[in-house]
């Protein structure tokens, strides 16, 4: 049985194989391929969001065999970002070169216009998913709602600690909207990676953070930390006691996409291959349930969709930035 | 006895056939991979990570956890042999091993590393077992000040460090410490000193990439100097008799080891800290303590035995942040937590009783890697001696080509091999000139820690120095670093007094 099954697959095999030449020959165009390892560019460094998330895409296309070659992730952290884009702007070899990025995507640019980025002229991939943000305090705080939050944090004045990852990050945005739209006076302290403010806030080394849910899950878990706020339209079906800040009047929505993009100059052949691979990865059951876990959210986005996405978020982002007093 | 129940149950896990081919495979590539320069852990277990979807979680995480200890182990051959660094965790070895082996005493100092290893990570899974839980607590109410009282405390460990000419000294340690600020700064989030915008400085100075230059490339200068392109030879041998003297000289070091093993698990339980401070730490206070500390950086079996046992059990207790918060405790961990996520764990505080045998299966195979780890180093130092004996003629060109590579793996970027071989010229030069280099080393590593850690307190506190004295661990641990700093001055005036005519 097992010889005649092996028959089989040979013949099948031959068969699979002749076709594919007679498709491949007559149509070479459509079938464009990587012909060498794909660098796979990450804007942060190892063992972030970020990191975690290019190295699980790396596994399913590995466990699915959906590329015939590697994908090799590549950390440039440097410069928020900067280190990352001036790279893949760069490429020698567009084809073969594609960067996971966040929104210091659009960030990084504006805020260090002397890189020379347009964001226009990447390639527009995939939109993997958009990560959410929570206001999160120590449960022995006694704190559950926002009411009593902001009794507390208002008496501290100055003295209330907001732990965030890095000056002019989505924390230090998120922060200044508190601050704004409670008249609130926290005082924001940056450190290096959103898994380590989650463990300054279980240390009680903080009072509060706006994490993303997958940093805080494992101390929530824990009953360490709980969130009173959710930064989304709609509340999360992971954490449904945390109200959404619109439902408490304050309308202030705000996300992280998690992102695919080209290096600029990339053959129209090779972004379509990038395009069709990355839509089966995001409808795997594998990156569905790493969605439904790490309460990420968001459609797949691709082409003219994604690019007229980045280009409005870029002017969210900017008008932002700008309110802040980052950027003139 | 709920815990051995736990970790009998969990041995049991780690001798299933499968498991135990996984640690030993795990172990020996390991070891090769520490042992290539420039290739540590972190790219072994980061390169290895999606073959671990062929076999169940735990295989796999035991699998990755046998390559990160192997790796450790092999991070001091290259240090010993060759002057390189094989690991940044493996630094602290070249002071003391690189003489030892020119001295023809490699054997010696391999056999000193490998033992020092096996007590060190001994000692930190035995802590790991025992104390988990509560020591996760302490890791996390570790903030910045205490992490800023650490990182001083290091530094005033070092003081002795580079001899006797104190202005050379400290122009070592500044050097090291303007090489730490390059980069982008997290606090301002401004970049620094990368020279109108050189994009390969935006990451910063890799410590990998000044440790590969000036030990390995200037190492070889050095060696090409004093031999005048003439063909020499290694003195070194090795031999059943000799590795059994060893053993029974390194018995005398025991107080090192556990020092060690001690000083580099804690440290390694901070999250961010990791194995390359604990292993410097390490080496520092073995010669602050020492009776004889002008004889450290010579050749001293003290100076390899500390800071081996250290990275050892650092390595391990940066497990333990991992597994019960979810935060890496250095660079490899993070990846090991990656991993995890993928195969369906979660870590975190839960992880302990979600997942015990997971957990504990993994535990008990650090304790079969361990001895395996050994037994496989051990077996390989005849071949180690082999390589060594070849004329420097062949050597030379062979460490030249894996400085390049070691220069060029952590970050692929062709700029820090350029600045490697200028560091290398550099490095040689600092040595004609007789300037220390381990303070430069151990700044550029503590550097960027300690800073972050310093302007954090004091944002935190409003500008008031007082925050690391009135929390009580920093407070304990500033009290520390006061009587390291003192203690060598102490020292010195006390033996004027017992020898008046000696002093001047």
């Amino acid at each position: 049985m097992r010889k005649f099954g092996n028959k089989l697959l040979s013949l099948g095999l031959t068969l699979g194989l002749g076709l594919g030449f007679t498709v491949a020959s007559a149509d070479s165009a459509k079938a464009w391929e990587p012909k060498k390892p794909v660098e796979f560019v990450i804007m942060a460094g190892k063992g972030g969001g970020a990191d975690k998330a290019v190295r699980f895409i790396q596994t399913i296309i590995a466990k699915n065999k959906l590329s015939s070659k590697p994908f090799t992730p590549v950390n440039k952290p440097g410069g928020s970002g900067a280190e990352a884009l001036v790279h893949v702007k760069n490429a020698k070899d567009p084809d073969h070169t594609i960067m996971f990025t966040l929104n210091s995507f659009y960030t990084t640019p504006l805020l260090q216009p002397g890189l020379g980025i347009d964001i226009k002229t990447f390639t527009p991939v995939g939109r993997m998913a958009e990560d959410t943000f929570l206001l999160w305090v120590h449960k022995d705080s006694g704190i559950t709602t926002v009411d009593q939050f902001v009794k507390a944090a208002k008496a501290k004045g100055n003295g209330w600690i907001m732990a965030g990852t890095g000056k002019n990050s989505e924390d230090n945005i998120l922060t200044d909207f508190l601050n704004q739209a409670y008249g609130l006076n926290m005082k924001y302290v940056p450190y290096k990676g959103g898994g380590r403010v989650a463990k300054e806030l279980a240390g009680k080394n903080a009072d509060s953070t706006v994490n993303n849910p997958s940093e805080q899950l494992g101390f929530y878990q824990a009953g360490k930390t709980i969130p009173i706020g959710a930064f989304t339209p709609k509340r999360l079906p992971l954490f449904p006691d945390a109200p959404t800040f619109k439902e408490l009047g304050k309308d202030f929505v705000y996300f992280m996409q998690r992102t695919v993009v080209g290096a600029p100059g990339m053959k129209k052949e090779a972004a379509a291959y990038y395009q069709g691979l990355f839509k089966k990865i995001f409808d795997s059951t594998e990156w569905q349930g790493y969605m439904k876990k790490k309460s990420l959210q968001g459609d797949f986005l691709t082409g003219d969709a994604l690019m007229s996405y980045w280009l409005r978020e870029k002017e969210v982002q900017k008008a932002i930035l700008i309110k802040m007093g980052a950027i003139k | 006895m709920e815990t051995l129940a736990l970790l009998l149950n969990g041995f049991a896990i780690a001798f299933q056939p499968l498991n135990l081919a996984l640690i030993i495979g795990g172990c020996a590539i390991g070891l090769f991979i520490g042992a290539m320069p420039g290739l540590g852990s972190v790219n072994g277990v980061a390169i290895l990570l999606p073959m671990t979807f062929l076999v169940p979680p735990t295989g796999a995480i035991i699998f990755l956890g046998a390559i990160y200890y192997g790796a450790m182990y092999g991070g001091a051959i290259s240090s010993i042999m060759l002057g390189i660094p094989g690991a940044s965790t493996a630094v602290a070895t070249t002071f003391d091993g690189r003489p030892m082996a020119l001295q023809g005493k490699a054997d010696k100092a391999l056999v000193a590393a490998a033992t020092a290893s096996f007590v060190g990570g001994s000692v930190g899974v035995v802590l790991f077992t025992l104390f988990a839980p509560p020591l996760a607590e302490i890791a996390l109410t570790f903030g910045a000040p205490e992490i800023f009282a650490l990182m001083l405390m290091a530094f005033a460990t070092f003081v002795g460090l580079g001899g006797d000419d104190i202005p050379k000294t400290l122009f070592s340690i500044c050097i090291g410490l303007v090489f730490g600020a390059v980069g982008l700064d997290i606090i301002s989030g401004e970049p620094r000193l990368i020279f109108g915008g050189i994009p390969g400085f935006f990451h910063g100075i890799n410590f990998l990439v000044l440790a590969i230059g000036i030990y390995g490339i200037a190492e070889m200068l050095w060696t090409i100097e004093i031999s005048k392109g003439e063909v020499m030879i290694s003195q070194a041998t090795v031999n059943f008799r000799r590795i059994m003297d060893t053993l029974r000289e390194l018995l005398g070091t025991w107080r090192m080891m556990m020092m060690g093993s001690f000083l580099g698990y804690f440290v390694g339980i901070l999250p961010a800290a990791g194995a390359t401070p604990g292993s410097l730490m390490a080496y520092g206070v073995a010669k602050t303590a020492s009776n004889n500390p002008e004889t450290y950086g010579k050749g001293n079996i003290n100076g390899v035995v500390a800071p081996e046992s250290a990275n050892n059990a650092a390595s391990t207790g940066a497990m333990l942040p991992m597994l019960t918060l979810g935060i890496p405790g250095s660079p490899t961990t993070a990846i090991l937590l990656g991993g995890m996520v993928i195969w369906g764990l979660e870590p975190g505080p839960l992880v302990f009783t979600d997942h015990p045998d997971f957990v504990w299966g993994f535990i008990a195979s650090l304790y079969v890697a361990n001895t395996f780890s050994l037994l496989i180093n051990i077996a390989f130092i005849p071949a180690f001696i082999w390589v060594l004996k070849m004329p420097f003629t062949i050597l030379a060109p062979i460490i030249f080509i894996l400085c390049i590579v070691g220069g060029f793996v952590p970050t692929l970027d062709m700029h820090d091999v350029w600045l490697m071989l200028i560091f290398g010229i550099v490095g040689y030069l600092m040595r004609k000139l007789d300037y220390p280099m381990a303070p430069a080393v151990l700044a550029i590593v503590l550097g960027p820690l300690a800073e972050p850690a310093l302007r954090q307190s004091l944002l935190i506190s409003s500008g008031s120095f007082l925050i690391f004295f009135t929390r009580p661990f920093a407070a304990v641990i500033m009290a520390l670093a006061f009587i390291l700093l003192i203690l060598p001055l102490v020292k010195i005036a006390f033996e004027k007094y017992k020898n008046p005519t000696q002093a001047g």
